[in-house]
């Protein structure tokens, strides 16, 4: 799960991580109050949208008077934002951040993530903020200082003294961006961080370290233990046939393709997708209907994927181990009784209860189900079956 | 042979008395496997399924000198097990729970290796050698007996995998299902020395799927190591990056872990790579033939 801009930086304060001042908005003249609230002379109005590349899109906007807060911010709101991150079609701005501007000397870049293959959380962080760390990655991966730590002990001094040193911190920064570091890995581990990005992170005139924007994603299996964390989910930046879906225990996610996919398992759900793509054809979504499958969540599938009306046909593969077939051939049935399935289905049906369920789909006779006899021939006849053939 | 677990291999259930637990242990003992035992909190001194039940690990492992625990607790509980299971001598936990969160089973693999304990999961059907014991959640009746090692990210494509290999004549010697979570236990570099080993393995198939580095890293001891032929598939090739596909660690990030570099860098090293999870059975045919 991720969170806001704002969200972050709520978090950080508690940390002890210092952020500009800033008051959220949902509303033009809103924003104007708020700004007038903060004080100072210059603010800067920020588009709340769960995605990088903000500025560059137009998102991120200077004011100078109170006049100009209120004009960016009712051109910002109601905006839909295109992103590098948030594909073509971009996402809805419903909120902007008012914030006091900040008075900037340098730009770093600080973020944690989990390193897989160490298997630790890994602290990164570079003299080259503001731009995409990808991009640096690539180009300049000396610029990027990484620090595993190991949580068994926690951020040492060592941990904090090799990322200052990394950096090329004066003496007198050394132990205030320590501090600043510390707190950001504490609250990484505390609230089962999956990623924080703070990216600038600013070094200001006063010689502080500030984070200007914040980045954060969460472990969904861990979010039982963080109620405040799950209560800052916000419900309109999900896709919002994902969200159903996943109400019904199934994974779903939409692609451009035609041929909608039905699988169980995460990896067969993959595959499958990859075969009709080798097959010349071009899948529609991913769907894994998981080891809990019956009639309801199989007729749930067909409705999600029917939505889409780019889909020609659509391929049911099951490979049941603990998902019996039977139970998926009357799911099957019961869908086309709900739904008015009006495209060819393609339906591969192996392992436990096999036998049984091809005896449902033969005695039920419906026209359009087309039975396949193995991963191969179901995906040659899903493409075909797309192509009208 | 095998790898890992066999027909003498001694197993305990944590969470035995479970709805999950008692399900898959029964079914487990219907293939033949060794369950004597299992732990519940509570209600140790009980008899479930037939077999004793015990409070703790510790005494499950004194009691029966079992090597092996097969664990089904819920999410929350998993990391617990886990220790519990290595602080108690356990030699292998396979951990079939799904969900675990990433911070617990970071501290639970630290422990586990510390400890000398392997652990195969979390998130995975487990581990089975053909016609002798099935530790894990994997419908046994796929799995013949033959000259094929697989290992796979994927419980489905096991399935899928295995059932090809069976149809085109050949059989498998273990099957291990090591999960797609970001943490796991046993992956490809440590298990496939294991089938290089075992005399009866002559063939290994790979399944991978995009997230991570695993593959590519298996890619250089295949390189290095292995003289057996390997044949892999990796799912995900028509994946959109920044998605989550269902498992916790299938995703793309910052342009890694791609399938398209984990293939490139398979077939550098002299494996065969199919484009299409239809193709391995085909595959693995073929390979064996050059051989013989």
């Amino acid at each position: 799960m991720n969170i806001h801009e704002y969200q972050a930086k709520q978090i950080f304060a508690k940390y002890g991580v210092p952020t500009p001042r800033g008051i959220i908005a949902n509303t033009p003249s809103q924003a104007m109050t708020n700004a007038q609230e903060l004080g100072g002379k210059i603010w800067v109005v920020k588009a709340q949208i769960h995605a990088g590349g903000r500025g560059l899109g137009g998102g991120v906007k200077l004011a100078k008077s109170l006049k100009e807060v209120k004009q960016l911010a009712s051109e910002i709101l109601g905006m839909t934002l295109v992103t590098h991150q948030t594909g073509p079609e971009g996402k809805l701005v419903q909120k902007v951040y008012i914030e006091e501007g900040a008075d900037i000397v340098d730009e770093l870049y600080l973020g944690v993530v989990l390193d897989r293959a160490r298997e630790m959380p890994v602290i990164m962080a570079s003299t080259e903020g503001g731009m995409a760390i990808e991009d640096v990655a690539h180009d300049s991966p000396e610029k990027i200082i990484k620090v595993a730590v190991d949580p068994a002990i926690g951020f040492q001094g060592f941990h904090g003294r090799e990322l200052a040193f990394g950096l090329g911190l004066a003496k007198e920064e050394q132990g205030k961006f320590i501090k600043f570091a510390k707190a950001v890995y504490n609250l990484y581990m505390e609230n089962d961080a999956e990623m924080i990005e703070i990216n600038p992170l600013i070094k200001t005139a006063s010689g502080d370290f500030m984070a200007l924007d914040g980045k954060m994603g969460f472990d969904d299996s861990a979010l039982g233990r963080h109620p405040d964390i799950e209560d800052m989910r916000d419900i309109s930046e999900e896709d919002a046939d994902e969200r159903e879906a996943s109400r019904y225990g199934l994974s779903y996610i939409s692609l451009d393709g035609e041929i909608g996919c039905m699988v169980n398992g995460a990896g067969l759900a993959m595959g499958t997708m990859d075969t009709i793509n080798y097959m010349g054809g071009t899948p529609a979504n991913f769907l894994d209907v998981g080891g809990s499958a019956n009639a309801e969540t199989v007729a749930k599938g067909f409705e999600i994927i029917l939505k889409n009306p780019k889909v020609k046909a659509i391929f049911v593969n099951i490979f049941g181990g603990i998902v019996r077939c039977d139970r998926i051939a009357n799911g099957i049935l019961e869908a086309t009784k709900i739904t008015d399935v009006n495209v060819p289905v393609i339906v591969r049906l192996d392992g436990t209860n096999a036998p049984e369920a091809a005896e449902i789909l033969k005695n039920a006779n419906i026209p359009n189900i087309i039975v396949a006899t193995d991963l191969g021939d179901g995906a040659a006849k899903s493409v075909a079956a797309a192509k009208g053939k | 042979m095998s790898i890992l677990v066999n027909k003498d291999t001694k197993v305990i259930v944590q969470g035995f008395t479970g709805k999950e637990g008692s399900f898959h242990a029964e079914q487990c003992m219907a293939y033949g496997t060794k369950i004597v035992g299992g732990v519940t909190p509570n209600k140790g001194g009980q008899v479930h399924l037939g077999q004793p039940v015990f409070n703790t690990v510790k005494e499950a492992v004194e009691a029966t000198g079992a090597t092996v625990s097969m664990i089904f607790v819920p999410p929350a509980f998993v990391a617990d097990a886990v220790m519990e299971a290595a602080d108690a001598g356990i030699e292998l936990a396979v951990i079939i729970t799904e969900g675990a969160p990433v911070r617990d089973m970071q501290a639970a693999k630290a422990f586990a290796v510390k400890h000398g304990m392997m652990t195969i999961g979390p998130n995975c059907p487990g581990i089975i050698t053909a016609e002798e014991c099935k530790i894990g959640i994997m419908p046994g009746m796929i799995f013949k007996k033959g000259n094929v090692g697989l290992i796979s990210k994927s419980g489905t494509l096991t399935y899928e995998g295995a059932n090809q290999v069976v149809k085109e004549g050949f059989g498998i010697t273990t099957a291990v299902g090591i999960g797609g979570d970001p943490i796991i236990g046993l992956s490809y570099k440590q298990l496939l020395p294991m089938f290089e080993a075992d005399p009866e393995t002559e063939c290994i198939v790979m399944i991978g799927e995009i997230g991570g580095d695993l593959e590519i890293q298996a890619a250089a001891y295949i390189k290095e190591h292995i003289t057996k032929p390997v044949v892999a598939f990796i799912a995900g090739q028509t994946a959109p990056a920044g998605k989550r596909m269902g498992h916790a660690g299938a995703i793309i990030s910052g342009g890694a872990g791609t399938a398209a570099e984990k293939m490139a860098a398979l077939e550098a090293a002299g494996v065969k790579v199919v484009v299409s999870p239809a193709e391995i059975g085909k595959a693995v045919a073929e390979v064996l033939s050059k051989r013989s």
